[in-house]
């Protein structure tokens, strides 16, 4: 994404909402961070600094917690996020063989998205559904019993019309 | 005032009306003038009762709470007669309620005893009258009114309720601490930051019965003076953030929370915090550090949170399932809690069982039952009526356990004994399919992403073993591999800083105590005995079942299978990706692994 007046202008409305939301102090860090990331998909640097700006915590330290969280990114991400659940639940249940299966289909590696920016491969602990593994999630939706048959059929819910 | 012997609910939403449900009202009192029974049965009009898009029209009958649907004019002679008359219910006109099933929490088994799940599917989790018609905040009443902070100390103590997040300390005893270290101002703090893989457990217990872990978290603050809450709850749960959102707000509506709670001069109030993502935030330390805004990373105790917890102020940290049990000890007593399990474990415990069962999901047991039992009774036995290669108890710090010790009952110390833990209580159950080294190797590759970084022997000791796992399971193993592991298996444990580094060796041990002769034949023999490392293993198609259908070398992704048609194919092994796909799509089980 490269940045423009307009939405240099949303990260920064999107930081303040957030700030005015929970208050600006540094044991609000990070309910912050994890507003502005939903907002924006990810934190960018303008964010970061305006964080910064207004909690009186240096940049060097927003970056230590931002990097420190798996939820939080430091790097913009796809349209559409793909979780892989890669704990030993779905794992001993076929796991492996989706994971493959989800890498050959969108030609990614672990955290990575596609150039045209759709897509965007992770791997996430474990989603506490372990009952129904394998377990994928595509953006907020979760599926359950997935065999590496049925990938190209969930991806094919999530891809553009037309 | 009339009295009436029964009384007919007749659903009177738009949807039904549109099927009849008027007509049907004036049918069923014209039948009920005819059969003389108009003074004994009440008709009345009422809301929606089931699904009017499947059913209708819709009705009850009390006191006996049979739900008829689908009812026609025609068919209520039939049913004043036999219903009214004679006093039997017509099954044929009996709502077929599709049947909710719960792939999580199924009813309970023979051996179960459910005391933390008592409620969960059971009660309305956003409602509070739901919970509160369970006998919930009746022990918050008991508490506040008839007992001192001593006295709950005492019971909980007495009951012997030990930390259900893992390491089993004495949660009266916890309590005790916290209260005895002088403060302003002293934290509650609920652990929910549930992060092992294969447990979830807590989030179930949040998401269907909130109330119970908000009422045992405001006897703890009472017992210890905190003022102020918090429960830390992993991001990967929105249900149970909004679940105890909902029921946190309800309980200040009533006063059960906030200023004078009860009218007593007892204050609390909760907040509930989400984590981010991070696994190692389930440790105590690492999870008030979290809370405060920082980096999840461990620091050392002492001093512990009950001297220096939160903000730098005395705390107390419990795990959901510790406070949810409280409540049931306020009211039933600890001599009750304490006559079940074992003479070191009291009480229940809930599992979650995962892996290669017939039954996965829920389970509550008291301790003292054995894997056999968990496994074949309450779990319905091994997937594909396979054999039973290990479970893997107490998350990724915990151990595997061999078949030998199925018959061991558990309970802290026990499983500690055979060099697993506890833990939260994931079990993950393996067949023998399962390559032990694969799953020592997973287990690490685990642990070393959630490492947080901050003391060098997890940092670096995780890694290494990984590499070194890594390296046996592509068929590099070296002669030493195992006296390496063995030797960095003992440091690491010996020399991290917080438990996860502490218990990150735990798989790797175990898999080498029970099941040596596998990483032996992965290093000097460069051979799976299970067949999964697919450096070690070659796919071949067999001559007599194949039938030349081509099926697997149009789905070969690189090409690795030839043939022609009705004519044995062939696999080029060293084309050949080992992904398993032609052992899927074939037909004919033609396809081997040696």
């Amino acid at each position: 994404m490269t940045f423009n007046a307009e939405n240099s202008q949303a990260v920064l409305n999107a930081v303040q909402g957030a700030v005015n939301r929970h208050g600006a102090t540094r044991e609000e860090l990070i309910p912050i961070l994890n507003d502005i990331n939903r907002e924006i998909g990810y934190l960018p640097k303008e964010a970061l600094s305006q964080v910064s700006k207004l909690l009186q915590v240096p940049q060097s330290q927003l970056f230590s917690v931002a990097t420190f969280y798996h939820m939080l990114n430091t790097k913009p991400r796809g349209k559409n996020v793909i979780q892989f659940c890669e704990s030993a639940p779905c794992h001993v249940v076929g796991g492996r063989e989706v994971w493959n299966r989800l890498q050959e289909e969108l030609n990614l590696s672990d955290g990575e998205t596609t150039p045209d920016g759709m897509w965007s491969l992770v791997t996430v602990s474990c989603l506490g559904l372990c009952g129904v593994g394998p377990v994928i999630m595509v953006n907020d939706d979760i599926y359950g019993n997935v065999t590496p048959q049925q990938v190209s059929e969930i991806l094919n819910r999530y891809k553009e019309v037309g | 005032m009339a009295f009436f012997r029964s009384h007919i609910l007749v659903s009177v939403d738009p949807e039904c009306i549109k099927r009849g449900a008027l007509d049907v009202i004036d049918a069923l009192q014209n039948e009920l003038v005819e059969q003389g029974l108009i003074d004994e049965v009440q008709v009345l009009e009422t809301s929606r009762i089931g699904d009017p898009n499947l059913w209708g029209p819709d009705m009850m009958v009390y006191p006996e709470g049979v739900h008829y649907s689908c009812l026609t004019v025609d068919d209520v002679p039939f049913l004043v007669e036999e219903h009214f008359l004679k006093g039997r219910v017509v099954e044929k006109f009996r709502a077929v309620e599709k049947a909710i099933i719960d792939e999580e929490l199924s009813a309970p088994k023979g051996k179960e005893v459910r005391v933390v799940l008592r409620n969960c599917g059971k009660i309305d989790p956003t409602n509070i009258e739901d919970y509160i018609a369970e006998d919930g905040y009746l022990a918050l009443a008991k508490a506040l009114n008839e007992m001192t902070p001593e006295d709950v100390i005492k019971t909980v103590k007495a009951s012997g309720l030990r930390g259900r997040g893992g390491a089993g300390f004495l949660v009266g005893q916890k309590w005790e601490l916290a209260r005895m270290n002088a403060g302003d101002v002293k934290f509650a703090i609920c652990n929910a930051d549930e992060g092992d893989p294969g447990a979830f457990m807590n989030r179930r217990v949040l998401e269907s019965d909130p109330h119970s872990v908000i009422e045992g978290m405001i006897i703890a603050a009472y017992a210890i003076g905190s003022t102020q809450g918090y429960i830390y709850c992993r991001a990967e749960y929105p249900l149970a953030v909004k679940a105890l959102n909902i029921g946190i707000q309800q309980a200040r509506d009533l006063g059960l929370l906030g200023k004078n709670i009860m009218g007593t001069d007892f204050s609390f109030d909760l907040e509930v915090r989400m984590g981010a993502g991070a696994f190692v935030c389930g440790e105590e330390t690492a999870l008030m550090s979290s809370i405060e805004g920082r980096r999840g990373e461990p620091r050392p105790r002492p001093p512990f949170p009950a001297q220096k917890g939160l903000f730098g102020k005395p705390s107390n940290i419990n795990n959901v399932e510790s406070y949810a049990n409280v409540p049931q000890i306020i009211i039933k007593g600890p001599e009750w809690y304490s006559s079940m399990g074992t003479e070191n474990s009291k009480g229940t415990k809930t599992f979650a069982l995962a892996g290669d069962l017939n039954h996965t999901g829920l389970i509550e047991v008291p301790f003292g039952i054995t894997l056999r039992e968990i496994i074949y009774d309450v779990g319905g036995g091994i997937k594909g009526g396979k054999g039973f290669k290990a479970i893997q108890t107490g998350g990724p710090m915990g151990g595997c356990i061999p078949a030998e010790y199925l018959d061991l009952p558990i309970d802290y110390k026990t499983l500690a004994s055979v060099g697993s833990i506890m833990g939260s209580g994931g079990m993950i159950v393996m067949d023998e399919d399962t390559c032990m080294v694969d799953i020592a190797r997973f287990f690490m590759d685990f642990i070393q992403d959630e490492s947080c970084g901050k003391c060098v022997p997890c940092r670096v000791g995780t890694r290494r073993m990984l590499e070194i796992l890594t390296r046996i399971c592509e068929g590099k193993g070296q002669p030493d591999d195992i006296p390496t592991l063995e030797l960095l298996c003992k440091e690491i444990m010996a020399d991290s800083l917080c438990g996860l580094g502490q218990g990150a060796p735990n798989p790797v041990i175990t898999a080498l105590k029970y099941f040596r002769s596998e990483f032996e034949a992965h290093i000097f023999e460069k051979r799976c005995p299970a067949k999964v490392c697919k450096a070690l293993i070659t796919y071949e198609i067999q001559e007599g079942p194949c039938t030349g259908c081509t099926v697997c070398s149009r789905n070969c992704p690189v090409s690795a299978i030839t043939g022609e048609r009705r004519q044995t194919h062939h696999i080029d092994p060293d084309t050949c990706i080992r992904c398993g796909i032609c052992m899927q799509v074939c037909n004919f089980n033609a396809i081997e692994i040696h």
